[in-house]
């Protein structure tokens, strides 16, 4: 039986794998965030029928709003151009297309598998009730349950703040400033030579000039 | 309702396409560190759809923390690709051989 969620599903889900495969095979990188991009919306898209609702939205405003561009900007400021040239993608992609379907082909057969893991067949959960919300939920567990993780991720979050400007701001390299050391140990030989120099006697005036 | 099966096997497809974009990309260091959102995409699939069928929140909270993690990993993997540029003038991989591993 096909019913709408599963056709939404299938279309989202084509949308997904569609622009994965752009994503890796684009030529230009501004094309492949983009396609990440699409990617990231269809899957969120997908979290949301699995009502996941708050973690789509946050896949959607953390992950496209700010990561996607920060890659963006960082693939703008680079000067990729002479790079796109050369291309060593030829090369590999029997070697990288025989080693992905074999990985792939893997990870499904073992989903196949029903009689031993016995997991894949479960039954869909009972529908929510009209007043519940999934927000509510993840936000008890966290500030509940797990808030010291809540809490080092924070940390974590700071550290790369300071990693990521710590690697990335280099200072100017000749700006005037003052050395405060510099100058207060100063000795007045190094600034002022004094110079002896023999007295002049002022010149005799001359026999034939004045009286 | 799809079942978890189509879910399992739609992450399955975007963590091949992941390791596949990090085999195949020999030129730009910035798509090798997008194959890695999108593995870590494909995972973050695999604990909501397991969250949603087991009725359990606890999945998403991880998820939440994999979501940390992965931006802070991609904001000091951009950092250093912005170092290496400036020293190296190429963000090639296969430029990138001083260790010659």
């Amino acid at each position: 039986m096909l019913t709408p969620l599963h056709v939404l599903f299938y279309i989202f889900a084509a949308i997904a794998v569609g622009s994965a495969i752009g994503v890796i095979t684009a030529r230009n990188p501004v094309r492949s965030v983009l396609s990440l991009v699409v990617t990231f919306v269809a899957m969120a898209a997908i979290w949301m029928m699995l009502r996941a609702e708050f973690l789509s939205l946050i896949l959607i405003l953390v992950y496209v709003g700010a990561v996607m561009t920060l890659f963006l900007f960082v693939v703008m400021m680079l000067n990729i151009d002479k790079e796109s040239h050369s291309s060593g993608f030829v090369h590999y992609v029997l070697v990288g297309a025989i080693v992905v379907l074999l990985l792939t082909g893997l990870m499904i057969a073992a989903l196949g598998i029903n009689s031993i893991s016995g997991v894949m067949q479960l039954p869909l959960p009972p529908a929510e009730a009209a007043d519940y919300s999934n927000l509510q939920a993840v936000g008890a567990l966290i500030f509940t349950d797990y808030v010291y993780p809540f809490e080092i991720a924070g940390v974590l979050l700071l550290v790369a703040i300071i990693a990521a400007i710590t690697l990335a701001h280099n200072p100017p390299k000749n700006r005037k400033v003052q050395i405060a050391r510099d100058q207060i140990n100063v000795k007045p030989s190094e600034r002022v030579r004094l110079v002896n120099m023999p007295v002049e006697k002022p010149a005799k005036p001359s026999i034939d000039g004045g009286n | 309702m799809p079942s978890l099966m189509e879910f399992l096997m739609l992450a399955a497809i975007l963590f091949g396409l992941g390791i596949a974009g990090m085999l195949l990309n020999r030129k730009n260091l910035i798509v090798l560190l997008m194959s890695l959102e999108l593995i870590l995409l494909a995972v973050n699939t695999n604990f909501v759809a397991f969250s949603y069928f087991l009725d359990n929140a606890i999945g998403q909270v991880f998820v939440f923390f994999v979501l940390t993690v992965a931006a802070a990993e991609a904001a000091i993997g951009l950092a250093i690709l912005v170092v290496i540029y400036r020293r190296r003038q190429t963000i090639e991989v296969q430029q990138l051989d001083q260790l010659k591993g």
